[in-house]
């Protein structure tokens, strides 16, 4: 709405130029052989980062009310229990 | 001024509140869609916990190549986006339209490639159902892959499709001179969906086409 909220073109551009950077290094890494689960771990990392980075600044997260703040943590923190709950007893099965 | 919708809604105290309720309202309905994707990413992880030799197998018979030219297609459609809303908050009603039909040639282009996948698969009879063949000892889980795999980026496609319709209304609003500086709020909404968009795919791809080529 008020002009402070217009970010500058540069940090559009160095966003972009993050991403596309991230996306070459996630599907370098892919060729490498870092030992099964780090490839994985690595990947996801990596697609957080370029997650926060789209949230953060395409969608003004970072210029937004705290309110706008508590509606975005809690979407990922209703998925984060459905995760957390499922996870706990399929990736426990069997060990007992 | 006139010809612009500056005037708020009488259930508002000011047009920075009635911006503020509309900005709102897309992320509760943005966490709603965390959700459903969320869902389909749990099952994901589920059975390839389950299934991790079958779904490294399946996930190599994805073409790395393309999935990575089309993540950056979209990132790409991004950033043309936020120019169009970044356009938008500065008032400049040419600039909007342009940046708006790049986004839309940029979608359209990423679900291009992504149907000529889809083809390839089916050339490779890899679509789950009466025709899917496959190495015996995996064909079941392997047949789980590409039954995500379809679910999960033909959720996305339709996401794409529907961003796609919505931004050539934007458009076409747009050129009539429907935003302004101090009315902008639509553009700003189907930003925000176009980028959670790109987020869900942001995760697709190396969940899809990337983890399974290591162990």
């Amino acid at each position: 709405m008020s002009p402070k909220h217009v970010l500058s073109i540069w940090l559009y551009a160095s966003v972009f130029v993050a991403l596309v950077a991230l996306t070459l290094i996630t599907t370098g890494v892919a060729f490498i052989d870092l030992g099964g689960d780090l490839n994985s771990v690595v990947a996801l990392v990596i697609a957080v980062a370029k997650a926060l980075l789209v949230i953060l600044f395409f969608m003004h997260a970072r210029t937004s009310s705290r309110l706008t703040w508590v509606f975005i943590g809690a979407g990922f923190f209703w998925l984060a229990i459905m995760m957390a709950l499922t996870f706990s007893d399929f990736l426990t099965r069997g060990r007992g | 001024m006139s010809e612009t919708e500056t005037i708020h809604a009488h259930q508002f105290d000011d047009t920075e509140q009635q911006h503020e309720a509309s900005w709102l309202g897309m992320w509760v309905f943005l966490a709603t869609e965390v959700m459903f994707f969320g869902g389909m990413f749990m099952g994901y992880a589920t059975y390839r916990s389950a299934y991790p030799l079958a779904f490294a197998s399946a996930s190599n018979h994805l073409d790395i190549w393309l999935g990575t030219i089309n993540t950056a297609v979209l990132i790409c459609s991004s950033f043309t986006m936020a120019l169009a809303v970044r356009s938008a908050q500065l008032g400049g009603r040419r600039q909007i339209v342009v940046f708006l039909l790049l986004t839309i040639l940029l979608g359209t282009l990423f679900l291009g490639i992504k149907f000529t996948e889809y083809y390839f698969k089916f050339e490779e009879h890899l679509v789950p159902g009466s025709a899917f063949s496959y190495e015996a000892s995996l064909a079941r889980p392997a047949e789980i892959f590409f039954s995500f795999y379809f679910a999960m980026t033909g959720m996305h496609a339709v996401h794409m499709i529907i961003g796609i319709g919505l931004l050539a209304t934007l458009a076409v609003k747009a050129s009539r001179g429907r935003f302004s500086a101090d009315y902008h709020t639509p553009v700003e909404l189907v930003g925000l969906y176009w980028h959670f968009v790109d987020i869900v795919w942001i995760f697709l791809f190396p969940l899809l086409y990337l983890v399974g080529r290591h162990l």
